[in-house]
């Protein structure tokens, strides 16, 4: 019997598992990097998180929602690896299942699953995580050296959190910073997925030349927080407003090249990602310089969530043969 | 203690400016409508479907309320029926004439056994869609594309596709006659008729206009223009091949011998006796 | 070289164009021919035999009905058995004339000679004349009648005449080989046309991915003043109408208008070659190049020179062996082509493909959710939005469908095949226009 349908009859390659893939694939040098950096700890983590978000994707599609489990899409894998990058190393297994559950079941799941949620996932898993838990989400292990067995960690502040710290207590001394070198190859303390400028340009090149992402959201991102800062450096002359210092350390480059490019949870037009990444890059420059917290890409790419129903509708490209209006 | 109290000062202060502020808002934006609209308007259905030509429920109330009696006769809502209109009809203080009441119904019997299908369609499952690129499931060009469009449209849950037949079902207690399945299938297969006495009535399901033979070629059920009708009832007339029954034949008379002396089944007759598939 | 382009979305499509080396072939002569008398937009055509006449190729057999409409000639020699109506590729009955073949006799008109006719000798209205009663149609799908698009209707102006060689579907290469093979019939063809419609400009566009046809294009044109060569990027849908006049020319066809209204006028390569053979062999159009191909369900694709009127069955018997392979035949490329029912139904006029499917290329793959990646409207050559489009549909948000343009979609496609969720995007396109056109009624 012949087949009919209606046209095109052929289609791309790409399917969403396959851009899901490339995101993995674009992730594994953070990943690996962490491991290097933070070891055993990192692994549990990391384990734990991705395990958890497919779990809970798989219960709530089979169980309660009685369809069939889009767990094969690996969207719950990028979930769990980008919420393990934006944990400390060495995070409770319990903590981390917690953030699994908050980010897959009700920053996802409850709204409609892959596609339909407003926040990044992960992001809220994060962010909900920092909130109930400040302790454990900031109990820093200090980078070992790339010296993998060493389980006897060391505990110490991030980068940003030693600037933030120049700030409310003025008679801090200097402590010493990391070199530009450790900070752009990723031996410094933080999150395990941040740490390592180089690792993460490398998923950002890869995902370029996959096309998985266009440049806009990432470098409009970095640039407007760039520019803010430097300007605001030049102004003070402090220490704590270096620019370059802000953007190897910290969650910045994590957040422009994996989170904020998010599909779901970034504007569908041209224009409307530029204005988007603007918009993240002036909430990261104000919670780092006026805010309490030492880091802001989390909260800042979440208010931007938050506006991009409005972008969409704001920003409507041209169409062929008309004017804009 | 301190804090409580200018709390409770503050948060009360901010609300009686608010609600001392919507309370002018709402006095100076307020639009003054006939009460009789609302009034009507709270006698209707309130599903918005369309059916009586206006564009919901709003808009058919400020029709009836502003109409005189004359026009109001041309009013009618359909999914309320004679009921809801009577009582329209006494708020507003008008007669209102009952009128019969009506169904729709498939005129195609191209069930997957009497018609099998001819090809495998993949993807959006959509009548209309189908229709741009071919004819139906089956061999016949006029019949049902079993995809159901008449479904997705009905507002009322009348229509479902039976799974074994794969055409479209009618359940005449859920149909309200708004027609939006008549509009929206590409065949044209959908009829609004009336009821009939104890629900009987009878009509030719089919609409193929091709010659006898390969009609029949195509589907079983398909009428062949045999012109046996006609000489039962010479109301009936027989066009392209194709019988038509008007509504003008009365069903309770002529029904079970039409249905009996249909070689193919094609006339349908609701209150035949032995028991036969019929949408 | 400057490659020339359209701005907006496309894609680069893998275009699979297996047959592009392989020479136009003769299809031969099937003993029966099924020549429909509508294969046109506008009015079926009046017949003008009966059942029993005897016809030779080229012999008028169904004449224009009004002006938006076209001549059908006999495509071979031999006795009409019937003319009824039959069924159609999609299924649908269309009025046939079947002709049973019976030699290969011309109508002595036709110039049958191989020397190519330089010289135009006949004047404007004369060369519209012959086009209308050679029955030419817009051999590239669109079926529009070419004498209309000969003619300048009254307050128009046109300076750019653009014969469209760029051949972006997938698969296709029945343009492709016409440019290889004729190249100097379709430059001559290009300077009739310029001659009826009284410019002196004609631009040649061809795809970059035809470096055999832009060579020898280019070194014919040459000795012909005021016709000129294009290459265009290899991108979808470069060929189609709008896109190809804005690469060109730069101008673009404001939404809701004609290329005309940009002074511009596109012509197939397959309709200018038609006219030429016209106008200056005298013969009407009852053949045409028709590529047959496909991946796996084809072992041995073809270009062919086949008469209108034959089977498609035909043809697709000479390419492969295994019939019961083929899961799906599509009139025309992957991209447009138009799915078939009925492998016994005639190549018309605009039938520049036929493309097999195996089973498993046939079977759309399942709509999954879609994850807001935007390529539909990254890659949209209209700037339309289809994601949006799709929502609308499926919430039956009317008040949302007319603000979103869907009149302009040129329905090339590029949305559903794009798109990694496999959403049938361009169905909820066409299912948005027939919301949209009833609701003007």
């Amino acid at each position: 019997m012949l087949k009919l349908s209606t046209a095109p009859h052929l289609n791309t390659p790409t399917t969403t598992r396959g851009i899901m893939l490339d995101v993995i694939i674009a992730l594994m040098p953070a990943l690996i990097v962490g491991l290097l950096v933070f070891g055993m700890g990192a692994l549990q983590v990391v384990i734990t998180s991705v395990a958890g978000c497919v779990l809970f994707e798989y219960i709530i599609c089979r169980y309660f929602l009685k369809s069939n489990p889009t767990t094969g899409d690996l969207s719950a894998i990028v979930t769990g690896l980008l919420l393990a990058f934006n944990l400390p190393s060495g995070f409770p297994i319990s903590l981390t299942l917690i953030g699994c559950f908050v980010a897959i079941v009700i920053a996802k799941m409850a709204f409609g699953g892959i596609g339909k949620n407003i926040f990044n996932p992960a992001l809220v898993g994060r962010v909900f995580l920092f909130i109930s838990f400040p302790v454990q989400m900031t109990t820093w292990p200090k980078p070992q050296a790339f010296n993998f067995m060493n389980t006897d960690m060391e505990t110490g502040a991030t980068t940003l959190g030693i600037l933030k710290h120049l700030k409310t207590d003025e008679t801090a001394q200097m402590p010493e910073l990391p070199s530009y070198l450790n900070m752009f190859i990723g031996n410094i303390g933080g999150c395990i997925g941040e740490v390592s400028a180089l690792a993460i340009l490398l998923g950002f090149v890869y995902m370029l030349y996959r096309r998985i992402i266009s440049w806009h959201i990432p470098v409009y991102y970095v640039a407007t927080f760039m520019l803010l800062s430097s300007i605001h450096w030049l102004l003070t002359g402090e220490i704590r407003h270096e620019p370059l210092i802000h953007l190897l350390s910290g969650g910045l480059m994590l957040g422009a090249v994996f989170m904020a490019t998010d599909y779901t949870t970034s504007p569908m037009s041209k224009n409307g990602r530029i204005a988007y990444a603007i918009g993240c890059g002036i909430l990261t420059y104000v919670i780092r310089f006026y805010g309490i917290y030492p880091e802001g890409v989390s909260f800042a790419i979440l208010i931007m969530n938050a506006f991009v129903p409005l972008i969409d509708s704001t920003f409507i490209p041209r169409v062929f043969g008309t004017r804009r209006k | 203690m301190d804090i409580i109290t200018s709390s409770i000062i503050m948060l009360g202060g901010i609300a009686l400016a608010s609600g001392v502020v919507l309370y002018f808002v709402s006095k100076k934006f307020y639009v003054k409508e006939d009460a009789k609209i609302s009034e009507v308007e709270k006698l209707l259905p309130g599903v918005n479907c369309g059916a009586c030509g206006k564009a919901g429920c709003h808009d058919f109330a400020k029709a009836c309320s502003k109409a005189n009696a004359e026009g109001f006769k041309q009013l009618y809502c359909t999914v309320g029926g004679n009921k809801v209109m009577q009582k329209v009809a006494e708020a507003l203080g008008y007669r209102q004439e009952e009128k019969e009441e009506t169904v729709a119904v498939l005129r195609c019997q191209g069930t997957c056994q009497n018609a099998p299908s001819k090809f495998e369609y993949t993807g959006l499952k959509s009548c209309r869609l189908v229709a741009q690129i071919s004819t139906s499931q089956s061999e016949c060009p006029y019949g049902c594309v079993r995809l159901g469009d008449c479904v997705s449209v009905c507002k009322f849950g009348a229509l479902k596709i039976d799974k074994e037949l794969g055409i479209p079902v009618v359940d005449e207690n859920k149909c309200v006659s708004c027609g939006a399945c008549v509009e929206i299938c590409p065949k044209k297969l959908f009829e609004i008729r009336p009821k009939g006495k104890d629900g009987k009535r009878v009509y030719v399901a089919c609409r193929n206009q091709q010659k006898g033979a390969i009609a029949r070629k195509n589907c079983s059920a398909a009428c062949i223009g045999c012109m046996k009708c006609t000489k039962i009832n010479p109301e009936i007339k027989v066009e392209n091949n194709l019988s038509y029954i008007p509504t003008s034949v009365d069903a309770e008379t002529y029904g079970q011998e039409l249905a009996d002396n249909c070689p193919t089944g094609a006339i349908v007759y609701t209150g035949r006796k032995e028991k036969k598939h019929g949408a | 070289m400057e490659l020339k382009t359209f701005p907006m979305g496309g894609i680069h499509l893998d275009k699979h164009k297996i047959t592009s080396d392989k020479p136009i072939k003769e299809a031969g002569l099937p003993e029966i021919v099924y020549i429909p008398i509508k294969q046109h937009i506008g009015a079926p055509s009046k017949i003008k035999v009966q059942k029993g006449d005897k016809v030779k190729v080229g012999t008028l057999l169904a004449d224009a009905d009004g002006i938006v409409s076209a001549d059908v000639h006999s495509s071979v020699s031999g006795e009409v058995i019937k003319i009824e109506d039959i069924v159609d590729a999609d299924a649908y009955l269309s009025t046939m004339v079947v002709i049973k073949v019976e030699g290969d006799v011309f109508e002595p008109t036709i110039d049958q000679g191989p020397e190519i006719k330089k010289e135009i000798t006949l004047s404007a209205e004369e060369i519209v004349k012959k086009i209308r009663e050679s029955g030419i149609v817009g051999m590239g799908g669109a079926g529009y009648p070419t004498p209309i698009k000969a003619t300048i209707p009254e307050g128009k102006r046109v300076n750019t005449l653009i014969v469209n060689g760029i051949e972006c579907e997938a698969f296709l290469t029945a343009d492709d080989r016409l440019m290889v093979e004729r190249a100097e019939e379709i430059v001559i063809g290009a300077k009739i046309l310029n001659k009826a419609l009284g410019i002196q400009n004609a631009i040649i566009a061809i795809d970059e991915n035809k470096p055999r046809a832009i060579e020898i294009m280019k070194k014919i044109t040459r000795k012909y003043v005021g016709v000129n060569v294009r290459v265009c990027e290899s991108k979808y849908p470069q060929g189609a109408e709008k896109q190809l006049i804005k690469a060109i020319t730069g101008r673009e066809v404001p939404s809701g208008k004609l290329p005309i209204d940009v002074h511009c006028i596109v012509q197939n390569v397959g309709t200018v070659h038609a006219i030429y053979e016209a106008v200056q062999k005298n013969k009407p159009l009852f053949e045409r190049i028709i590529t047959v191909t496909g991946d796996n369900a084809a072992e041995n694709p073809q270009n062919f020179r086949a008469r209108i009127g034959t089977p498609a069955s035909f043809l697709i018997k000479q390419v492969t062996t295994h019939p019961e392979n083929i899961g799906k035949v599509i009139f025309g490329g992957g991209m447009m082509g138009v799915s078939a029912v009925n492998m016994d139904a005639p190549v018309t006029k605009l039938t520049s493909g036929i493309l097999l499917l195996n089973d498993e290329d046939a079977t759309k793959p399942p709509e999954t959710a879609c994850i807001r990646c935007a390529r539909c409207a990254d890659s949209c050559p209209m700037g339309l939005r289809p994601f949006a489009i799709a929502t609308a549909i499926r919430n039956h948000d009317n008040k949302e469908l007319k603000q979103l343009h869907i009149m302009d979609c040129i329905e090339c496609g590029t949305c559903s095949f794009i798109c990694p969720a496999r959403i049938p995007l361009l169905d909820y396109c066409k299912l948005g226009k027939m919301e949209i056109r009833k609701q003007k009624k």
